[in-house]
C-alpha cells in the first residue's frame, strides 16, 4: 500500500512543460491608463454579465468555450474607481498597448535568448469563466525560439507572449461567480517552455531558474500572485493536463507527482473499461440511466437529501434564485452505472478516487457544490444511514446486480439532470484515457477539475488593436542595457565567496544590480556588498524598515561615502534608517547629521572614562565582561566614526594594565 | 454578400501590397497557404498565411500559427518558405431554418447591417456587417421559444451610412411586413445613427397596429460578452408581446446584463461612445423595461397594440437639410453658403434657450427671404427653447425662425427633412413642425425627465455602490 504512490517517472514517461506567468513592473495597465499593482479590498460599483461562445477566426466553436457556456454562470464584477475604468468593464475599447510593457516583454525575451517577432499581433483568447469581462484575454506573441542552460543541457523556450492579467476570484457558489477587477489588465508575460522536464524535482528547479531570469531584469513584479505557473503534465499514453495557477515552485513538484500518478491510474481504468466492453460513447450511453428518487429519500436521516434540509441549506447560504440557485424544484436523482462497479472507487491521484473526478465536473459544470456533491454505493463512509435506501433502490427499483453501481445527486432539478449528462461525458472521456483538462492546484498537492483545456479554436484576432512593428533598432536598444543572466552572476558571486542562498535572494529581489553598481562604481568589495544587501539589509527589512524605497543612486552615494571613510560602514544600520526616513536628503547630509554631532578626536579619553564607569558593574573582575560593557558604551557613540577594532584593542590594552595616560 | 465572398477568394494575395506582395508572388504562396517559414534566426513558423489589412505596411506577412496566435514576419528575414497545403477559413454560421410554432406570434426581423450582425473582415481587420439575420438564430437559439421569426435583409450598411434612400426603403419594408400580418417588427441597426432612424421612422410609419422595435449592440456579436444576444431577445419579445405599437429603441438599461429599456423613437439619443447602456430617453422617462420574462410599463402614455388599426406610410424625405450647431463667433457666411448650395431647411442647435450671435442675423434673414425654413432647438438637449425671454430670442422670432420647444436637434432634422419632402409652403412647414406626431414636442417636462447623477458626490456614490451599473 505504501508503495502504490511511488512511481518511476522515466518508466511511465513523464513529460512536463511550463507556462510561467510573470507580471511586469509598469506604472499603468496594458490597454488602459489605470494604475497597475493597486489592489483593493472594497468596491464602489457592481456589474453583472454573462458569456456566450462565439466563432473563432477559423469558424469553429471551441470545446472549452462551449462547456463554460453550459455552466450558465451569473458573473459579477466588483469595481473600484482607483484601479478600474470603463475599459476593464468592457465599456470602452482598448487604448494602444502600453509601450513600457512591450519594452519589458522584449527585455524578458532577450534574457531568455529569444528571437523577437517583427510584428506583434494582438489576439483574443476566449475565457468564458468570467475571469475577464470581455470574455477574452488580449495576448500577443513577442518572442519565439529561445533556450536557457539547465542542468547541463538546454531547456527550450517555445514562445513568450505579452498578456493582460485577469480578475481575482472573490467567490464561486452555485451558479454565481464573483470577481474583483483590480488586477485585471495588468501586463504580464507568459513564458512557455518545451516539454523537456522529466521529474517533479526538475520542474521545481526550472520554475526557480526562470523566476531568477525574469527577476534579473529588475522590471518585473514580485510578491503574492506576481508570478504564477501553469504546469503541463503528461505520461506516456496520456494527454496534456494543465495544472493552473501554481503559486510556488515547491508545490509544483508535489502536483506533478500527483498528476503523474493520476494519469497512470486513469490509463489503467481505461484498460479496465475496455475489458468490460466499453469502447464507444454508445457503449457508455447504454450503461448509464437515471431516475428521480426524491420520494425515496423524503424521510432520509441525511438531511441534505430532503427538501427541508435543502431549503435550510439555501437559506443559510443565502442562495438567491436569480443568482446562485439553479432552476427547478429540489430533486434527488439516482444514476445507475450498469456494469461499472468498482470504477467509482478507482484510485486516481493520491488520496482521491474516480468519484472525485465526477465531483469536480459536476461542481464546475452543473453548479452543484453542496458537499459531498455525490453519494455512491462504493463508498458510504460517514453516510451509513443511507445504506438501506441505496440497497432498496438498487435491488428493488433498478434491479442492480453486484456488477452495477449507483450514484446519487441532489439539488435543483435542472442541475441534477445536467449532472447525469456530466457523469456520462466523464465516462466517455475515461474510455479514451486522459481528458485534456485544466486543473486547479491546491496547496496540499492535489488538483481538481477547472475546465476543459482550451484549444487553438478559441483564438481570434483583436480587431480593436493594430499590429505593432518591432524594429531591430528597438531590439538593439533594449539588448544594450540588458542585465547579466543569473548564471553569470551566480558564478561570479560564488567565486567571491557569497552563499548560494544569498545569491538567489540578491537576484530575486533585484539587489544584484545594486551590488554590481557599488562594486563597479564605488570600488566596494563584492563579497562585502553581497552580504550587506543579501543578509544585513534583509534583517533590517524584516524589522519593517522600508529599505526597498531607497533608489540605486542613493545606495551608490552611500557606498562612495564608505569608500572615503571605511569606518562609516560600521554604522550602516542608523544610516540606512535615516536614508529611509529622509528620502530627499542628499547622502552626504544624512551622514553628516548622524556623524558630525560627535567630536571623535578625544575618543581615547572617553574610553578611559567608560572603563572606569563600567568597572563596578563587571563583577568578579571578569575582564571580558568589563570589555563588553565598555565597548557597548563606546560604540553607541563612536560607531562609524572610529573603527570598532581600534577601540577594542585600546580598551584591551588598558584592561591589561596599561597605565599610559597620554591623550 | 455572397459576391463579396467570391471576390475574397479571387485575390490570392488579398490585402498584401508592395514588397510583401512581390515576395509572396515570387515564393508562389498566397493567402490561406499552409506554410513552414524559417527566418534568419532559425526560428520556424508553421501556419496559415492570413489576408492582411490594406491599411498595414507592405513589409510583413501574417501567419496564423497552430497555437492560434498570429505573428507578422518581415519578408526580408525569411530564408525559407515551403507550402504544405491550403486551408481556407470560412467564417460562417450555419443558417438554420427557424422552427415554426403556430401558437407563437410572428415577428419579422429586418436586417440593415451594423454590429448586431457582424463578422471579421480580413481586408481591414475590422468587424463588418455580414451575418444574415437567419444566421443570428444559430447564435441565439432562445429566439425560437419566443416567436416565429421571419428574416429579411434589406441592405447592409454601416449605421453612419444610413441616409434618405435607406430610410425610404426601410419604411416601405416595415409597412409591407405589417400589412402581411406580422405581430411585430424588429430592425437590426448599428447604434451610431439609431436615434436618427428611430425618429424618421416615427414620422414615416404612423398609426402602426404593432410594435416596431429597433435594436443593435454596443459590443459586436463576435465577442463572448456581447450585448447583442440579450438585446435581440429583448427586442424580439417586445415585438412579439409588447403592448406599445410605436417605433421604439430597445437597448440595455444598465451596462449589466439585467434588462433592456424601450425608448420612444422621437425622444431617444446615444449618449456615450461605447457604453452598453448608451441610449437614454431625454426630457421624459422611457416607455418600459423589458427582461427575458417580463415587461414593466413605466410610462403609461403610449399607443397600444391594436391589430385592427391601419398603418399609414408616408415615405417623404428631402435631404437638403442640416443642423447648424452654434458656437461663439460663428460666421454668417456659413449660413450664406448653405443657402447658396441649395439647402432648404436648417435646424439650429442654439445656445441656452435657443440663441445665436447677433452677427448671424442678417444672414439668417437673407436665408429666410430666400425661402429656407429655419427652426430652433437647444444644444443643451434637455429643456425648452424659450425665445421670448431675451431680446435675442424675440429678434430671431421676428426674422421668421420658429422654435421647436423641447424637440431634440436630431429629431428636428429628421422631421424637417420629412416635412420638406411633402411641402415647401412656409406656413405649412412650420405648422407641421410644431404639431407633434409622437411626443417629439411634449407639453410638459416631468422632473425625472432630466437626471444626470454627478459622480463623486457622497449621495451619488452611496447610490451607485448599490445600484447595478
Amino acid at each position: 500500500m505504501e508503495n502504490e504512490n511511488n512511481i518511476d517517472y522515466r518508466e511511465v514517461g513523464l513529460i512536463v512543460g511550463l507556462e510561467v506567468h510573470q507580471q511586469l513592473l509598469t506604472e499603468r495597465k496594458m490597454f488602459c491608463r489605470c494604475p497597475a499593482g493597486l489592489y483593493t479590498k472594497e468596491h464602489d460599483g457592481i456589474v453583472l454579465r454573462h458569456m456566450r461562445p462565439t466563432l473563432s477566426e477559423l469558424g469553429v466553436f471551441d470545446g472549452a468555450a462551449l462547456m463554460e457556456f453550459k455552466t450558465k454562470k451569473q458573473i459579477i464584477y466588483l469595481l473600484h474607481n482607483t484601479n478600474t475604468c470603463t475599459y476593464e468593464m468592457d465599456d470602452t475599447p482598448p487604448f494602444l498597448m502600453n509601450d513600457q510593457a512591450l519594452d519589458i516583454s522584449i527585455e524578458q525575451c532577450l534574457m531568455l535568448n529569444m528571437d523577437i517577432v517583427d510584428e506583434v499581433h494582438v489576439a483574443r483568447k476566449q475565457y468564458l469563466d468570467g475571469s475577464i469581462p470581455t470574455g477574452f484575454q488580449r495576448t500577443a506573441i513577442v518572442g519565439v525560439n529561445g533556450s536557457i542552460p539547465f542542468k547541463g543541457r538546454e531547456l527550450g523556450i517555445i514562445q513568450v507572449s505579452i498578456e493582460e492579467d485577469s480578475c481575482r476570484e472573490v467567490s464561486d457558489k452555485g451558479h454565481l461567480i464573483v470577481w474583483r477587477t483590480d488586477r485585471l489588465g495588468m501586463p504580464l508575460v507568459e513564458i512557455v517552455t518545451q516539454p523537456q522536464l522529466y521529474t517533479p524535482q526538475e520542474v521545481e528547479e526550472a520554475i526557480l531558474l526562470i523566476g531568477r531570469i525574469c527577476r534579473s531584469s529588475n522590471h518585473v513584479r514580485y510578491g503574492i500572485g506576481a508570478s504564477r505557473q501553469d504546469v503541463n503534465v503528461s505520461v506516456r499514453g496520456g494527454r496534456r493536463v494543465e495544472i493552473k495557477g501554481v503559486p510556488r515552485a515547491e508545490i509544483a513538484a508535489r502536483l506533478v507527482h500527483g498528476e503523474a500518478i493520476r494519469q497512470v491510474n486513469l490509463l489503467k481504468l481505461m484498460e479496465e473499461l475496455h475489458d468490460r466492453g466499453l469502447k464507444t460513447p454508445e457503449d457508455v450511453r447504454a450503461r448509464i440511466t437515471h431516475f428521480d428518487v426524491t420520494a425515496e429519500f423524503k424521510n432520509s436521516r441525511l438531511s441534505f437529501l430532503t427538501e427541508k434540509g435543502w431549503n435550510r441549506f439555501v437559506k443559510t447560504e443565502n442562495r438567491r434564485p436569480e443568482f446562485e440557485l439553479g432552476k427547478g424544484a429540489f430533486s434527488v436523482r439516482a444514476i445507475k452505472l450498469g456494469g461499472l462497479a468498482g470504477t467509482l472507487n478507482w484510485k486516481t491521484q493520491p488520496g482521491k478516487t474516480f468519484a472525485d473526478e465526477l465531483r469536480g465536473r459536476i461542481r464546475v459544470v452543473c453548479g452543484l457544490d453542496q458537499s459531498p456533491i455525490i453519494l455512491h454505493n462504493e463508498d458510504l463512509n460517514g453516510y451509513e444511514t443511507a445504506r438501506p435506501r441505496f440497497k432498496a433502490i438498487m435491488e428493488k427499483q433498478l434491479a442492480c446486480t453486484e456488477k452495477d453501481s449507483l450514484v446519487i445527486v441532489w439539488g435543483p432539478e435542472d442541475d441534477t439532470i445536467s449532472a447525469c449528462e456530466e457523469i456520462y461525458l466523464r465516462y466517455i472521456d475515461a474510455i479514451d484515457g486522459i481528458p485534456n483538462e485544466t486543473r486547479q492546484a491546491f496547496e496540499d498537492g492535489h488538483t481538481d477539475f477547472e475546465r476543459i483545456l482550451p484549444g487553438p479554436d478559441r483564438m481570434y484576432p483583436d480587431t480593436d488593436s493594430p499590429p505593432i512593428r518591432i524594429t531591430r533598432d528597438r531590439v538593439e536598444r533594449i539588448k544594450s542595457a540588458l542585465q547579466p543572466r543569473p548564471w553569470t552572476r551566480e558564478k561570479r558571486y560564488s567565486e567571491a565567496g557569497i552563499q548560494l542562498d544569498t545569491i538567489y535572494y540578491l537576484i530575486r529581489r533585484s539587489w544584484a544590480d545594486i551590488v554590481d553598481t557599488v562594486v563597479e562604481q564605488a570600488g566596494a568589495d563584492l563579497k562585502q556588498a553581497g552580504v550587506f544587501f543579501g543578509e544585513k539589509l534583509k534583517g533590517l527589512s524584516r524589522k519593517g524598515v522600508k529599505v526597498s524605497s531607497i533608489t540605486k543612486d542613493r545606495w551608490l552615494d552611500l557606498f562612495l561615502q564608505f569608500a572615503k571613510k571605511p569606518e562609516l560602514a560600521e554604522n550602516w544600520d542608523s544610516l540606512v534608517r535615516s536614508m529611509v526616513d529622509s528620502p530627499d536628503a542628499p547622502i552626504s547630509k544624512v551622514v553628516n547629521e548622524i556623524m558630525n554631532s560627535i567630536d571623535a578626536s578625544n575618543w581615547k579619553g572617553f574610553a578611559r572614562k567608560a572603563l572606569a564607569e563600567t568597572e563596578i558593574l563587571a563583577t568578579k573582575k571578569d575582564s571580558e565582561v568589563h570589555l563588553k560593557l565598555a565597548m557597548a558604551k563606546m560604540m553607541s557613540i563612536y560607531r562609524g566614526l572610529v573603527f570598532g577594532r581600534e577601540i577594542e584593542s585600546y580598551i584591551r590594552e588598558k584592561i591589561a594594565g596599561g597605565n599610559s595616560s597620554e591623550n | 454578400m455572397s459576391e463579396n465572398k467570391k471576390t475574397e477568394i479571387k485575390d490570392k494575395l488579398k490585402g498584401y501590397k508592395g514588397l510583401a506582395r512581390e515576395r509572396l508572388a515570387a515564393w508562389g504562396v498566397g493567402v490561406w497557404s499552409d506554410v513552414r517559414i524559417v527566418n534568419d534566426a532559425g526560428s520556424v513558423f508553421e501556419g496559415v498565411i492570413l489576408p492582411r489589412s490594406e491599411t498595414y505596411d507592405d513589409l510583413h506577412i501574417v501567419v496564423k500559427q497552430k497555437t492560434g496566435y498570429n505573428v507578422g514576419i518581415h519578408v526580408d528575414r525569411v530564408v525559407e518558405i515551403v507550402e504544405l497545403g491550403y486551408k481556407e477559413a470560412f467564417y460562417h454560421m450555419p443558417e438554420k431554418d427557424f422552427p415554426v410554432n403556430p401558437a407563437l406570434p410572428n415577428v419579422t426581423l429586418l436586417g440593415t447591417g451594423g454590429t448586431i450582425a457582424s463578422r471579421l473582415d480580413y481586408r481591414t481587420g475590422a468587424v463588418i456587417p455580414a451575418f444574415s439575420p437567419g444566421e443570428l438564430y444559430s447564435a441565439v437559439p432562445e429566439l425560437a421559444d419566443i416567436c416565429n421569426l421571419k428574416t429579411r435583409m434589406i441592405f447592409g450598411v454601416f449605421s453612419e451610412n444610413m441616409a434618405m434612400e435607406q430610410y425610404i426603403t426601410l419604411s416601405k419594408a416595415i409597412v409591407e411586413e405589417i400589412e402581411a400580418g406580422a405581430d411585430g417588427i424588429v430592425i437590426g441597426h448599428g447604434t451610431d445613427t439609431m436615434g436618427h432612424t428611430a425618429a424618421i421612422l416615427s414620422f414615416m410609419v404612423q398609426n402602426s397596429p404593432v410594435p416596431i422595435v429597433i435594436v443593435g449592440s454596443q459590443r459586436s456579436s463576435d465577442r463572448p460578452s456581447s450585448d447583442a444576444a440579450l438585446n435581440l431577445i429583448h427586442s424580439v419579445r417586445t415585438a412579439a408581446y409588447g403592448e406599445i405599437a410605436e417605433v421604439q429603441i430597445c437597448m440595455f438599461g444598465p451596462t449589466s446584463d439585467r434588462f433592456g429599456l424601450l425608448h420612444r423613437g422621437t425622444r431617444c439619443r446615444k449618449m456615450h461612445s461605447s457604453y452598453r447602456n448608451t441610449f437614454r430617453t431625454l426630457g421624459d422617462i422611457p416607455l418600459a423595461m423589458v427582461s427575458r420574462d417580463s415587461f414593466e410599463y413605466i410610462n403609461k402614455d403610449f399607443l397600444p397594440r391594436d391589430k385592427t388599426r391601419k398603418v399609414k406610410l408616408c415615405a417623404a424625405y428631402d435631404d437638403h437639410t442640416t443642423i447648424l450647431y452654434y458656437y461663439p463667433g460663428m460666421k454668417p457666411d456659413l449660413v450664406d453658403a448653405l443657402v447658396e448650395k441649395g439647402y432648404r431647411g436648417i435646424v439650429i442647435a442654439g445656445t441656452g434657450l435657443g440663441h445665436v450671435n447677433r452677427a448671424l442675423f442678417p444672414a439668417l434673414e437673407r436665408a429666410v427671404k430666400a425661402g429656407v425654413h429655419i427652426v430652433m432647438t437647444v444644444q443643451t438637449l434637455w429643456g425648452y427653447t424659450q425665445m421670448f425671454v431675451y431680446d435675442t430670442g424675440r429678434d430671431l422670432l421676428n426674422l421668421g425662425i420658429v422654435q421647436l420647444d423641447n424637440m431634440l436637434p436630431e429629431t428636428a432634422l429628421m422631421k424637417l427633412s420629412w416635412v420638406l419632402g411633402q411641402t415647401d409652403d412656409h406656413e405649412e412647414v412650420m405648422r407641421m413642425m410644431r404639431e407633434p406626431i409622437n411626443h417629439e414636442i411634449t407639453e410638459r417636462e416631468p422632473h425625472n425627465g432630466y437626471i444626470i447623477l454627478q459622480g463623486g458626490l457622497p449621495d451619488t456614490e452611496e447610490y451607485i455602490k448599490k445600484y447595478w451599473k
